[in-house]
């Protein structure tokens, strides 16, 4: 898999590292870490805690040896090692809780050649069923992305305390309530695999439409679940459904900076500067639809993403293919019908036969909560110069988003249609 | 292995109909075999309405009495199970059987962890 972002940038040796060298690898290798600790330990908190131990002795060590020939690796045997040392001395002073985590170490098997990958086993664990969305997606972000819980917090414009709450309630439950660390088995992944890829999808949509505040983009969050995504895609390369939520993310991400004007407002896709789009993740994205693909077991993300590929092929809006658009809409009412993929469907249907037609669809919705079903509604109307009641239709999206960029881009229209 | 109850809740307002009580039983029934079979029977039993409990609590230094139900609610727990499995998602298998069989809502909760563990 092609890699465009990060990548393996780490200086190796001789350079003078700085705290930013140890961050970066904080960032990549912090997830596998805790994963193979808590496959060895059995026990979140431990794991964390020894990752946290052996990065805080790598600021202090690196600068001088050099980054070591293999970072992971050197993480995730000093971790070992501190728990072990930890555990023992609070295990001689009858600590139930530190006997159980080494009797559990030592009845794990022993991993001393290469370092197995168990961010998957983790990342199942994480998006539990018996979790709350909300505890699913924290302790995702926390355990595999590494982000503070005060990163995850500010990310979701909830207090830190809430946030910390929610990810030691959550841990508390993994542990009492026995959530297992594993892959979950055959009867059940397919489910499970939605789960962990819907986590995913909620933390990229959660940055690239923030639903309240000030900026229309929080790129960190975007970067956060591609990253997520790429891991998820490359541990489980027989799951289409995996490689096109990464597609159809990459395929997104890549009309960020068109997306926002130069005044911060919101520009649609059929007005976008198409020479901004980053065109290294638009045609990996494409590449990734085109992969999985030819596996032949379509599923909603795989569709969306070759929706997306579909807008991306064209250099200019008005050479986009809506036909074959309309085409994947169709097939994507049949895997996974809904009245928000039926709007969108609508979308298509008036560029291939017409405002009318597209209206007679959007009319029989139920969404009327929905601030994009006004939003759409109106342009419809607007089109067939129906000035009057597109007006409404605006004011009705208008009452229904807190997003500034997304209120400025509503007023503007409103103004025009009441010309 | 760890063990859960599985707490089946009944709504006060609601009744089965004759039918749906004795295909319920039936269900009941088929599903303790399997539990068993698959050896992670520990406990179950059902119990009479709510209206038969009797609350118990310490006021003053005294231990007061009362007639009914420690919570007067919508629903109250009409029967339990009690299982040893691996996991939670082993219970929540049972589980899903269970609320099928009931016809009604289960609650899954594990216990503490015994000493032997």
């Amino acid at each position: 898999m092609p890699r465009t972002d990060r990548g393996s940038a780490v200086p190796r040796r001789s350079r003078r590292l700085n705290a930013a060298d140890v961050e970066q690898v904080f960032r990549e290798e912090y997830g596998r870490a805790v994963a193979v600790l808590v496959r060895r330990f059995g026990d979140i908190d431990v794991a964390e805690e020894a990752v946290q131990d052996a990065f805080v002795e790598a600021l202090r060590r690196w600068p001088d040896s050099g980054i070591p020939p293999s970072p992971a690796g050197w993480i995730i045997t000093t971790a070992r090692n501190r728990a072990v040392d930890r555990l023992r001395r609070e295990a001689s002073r009858a600590d139930r809780h530190a006997q159980a985590a080494l009797l559990h170490a030592a009845a794990e098997p022993r991993d001393e050649g290469a370092v197995k990958d168990e961010r998957l086993r983790l990342i199942f664990t994480c998006c539990h069923p018996a979790l709350a969305p909300a505890a699913q997606v924290a302790l995702t972000l926390r355990l595999l992305g590494g982000l503070t819980t005060t990163e995850i917090a500010r990310a979701f414009l909830v207090p830190e305390v809430t946030m910390a709450q929610r990810i030691v309630r959550a841990k508390g439950k993994i542990r009492d309530a026995g959530i297992p660390y594993r892959v979950p088995a055959e009867e059940d992944l397919q489910a499970r695999v939605r789960a962990v890829l819907a986590v995913i999808y909620l933390v990229f949509n959660e940055g690239y439409t923030a639903s309240s505040g000030e900026s229309l983009i929080r790129e960190d969050l975007a970067t956060e679940a591609i990253r997520l995504g790429r891991i998820v895609a490359e541990l489980m390369p027989r799951e289409p459904e995996a490689t096109g939520l990464l597609a159809l993310m990459l395929l997104i991400h890549a009309r960020r900076q068109a997306r926002v004007g130069a005044d911060g407002n919101l520009v649609l896709l059929a007005d976008q500067d198409r020479s901004l789009w980053d065109r290294a993740l638009v045609a990996e994205g494409q590449e990734l639809v085109r992969r999985c693909l030819t596996i032949n077991r379509p599923g909603p993300y795989q569709l969306q993403a070759a929706i997306q590929a579909v807008h991306s092929d064209a250099d200019r809006a008005q050479e986009t293919d809506w036909w074959q658009i309309l085409q994947l809409y169709n097939q994507l009412m049949v895997v996974a019908p809904s009245p928000v993929v039926e709007l969108n469907r609508a979308v298509a249907l008036a560029e291939v036969e017409g405002p009318d037609a597209a209206l007679g669809l959007v009319d029989m919705l139920n969404l009327e909560g929905y601030y994009l079903y006004h939003s759409i509604r109106a342009d419809l109307l607007r089109r067939r110069g129906r000035d009057a009641e597109a007006a409404l239709a605006y004011e009705r999206a208008l009452a229904l988003t807190d997003n500034r960029a997304e209120r400025e881009f509503l007023g503007r229209r409103l103004r025009e249609v009441r010309r | 292995m760890k063990q859960y109850l599985m707490s089946v809740y009944h709504p006060e307002d609601r009744e089965l109909s004759k039918a749906d009580m004795d295909a319920s039983g039936a269900d009941v029934d088929a599903l303790n075999v399997e539990i068993r079979k698959a050896g992670a029977w520990v406990f179950a039993g059902g119990l009479h309405p709510s209206s038969t409990a009797t609350t118990l609590r310490v006021k003053d230094g005294e231990v007061l009495t009362t007639d009914g139900p420690f919570a007067e609610g919508k629903e109250h727990i009409g029967g339990f199970w009690v299982i040893k499995v691996p996991n939670l998602d082993e219970a929540l298998r049972w589980g899903a059987r269970a609320t099928q069989a009931c016809r009604v809502p289960i609650e899954v909760r594990p216990f503490h962890d015994e000493a032997e563990d």
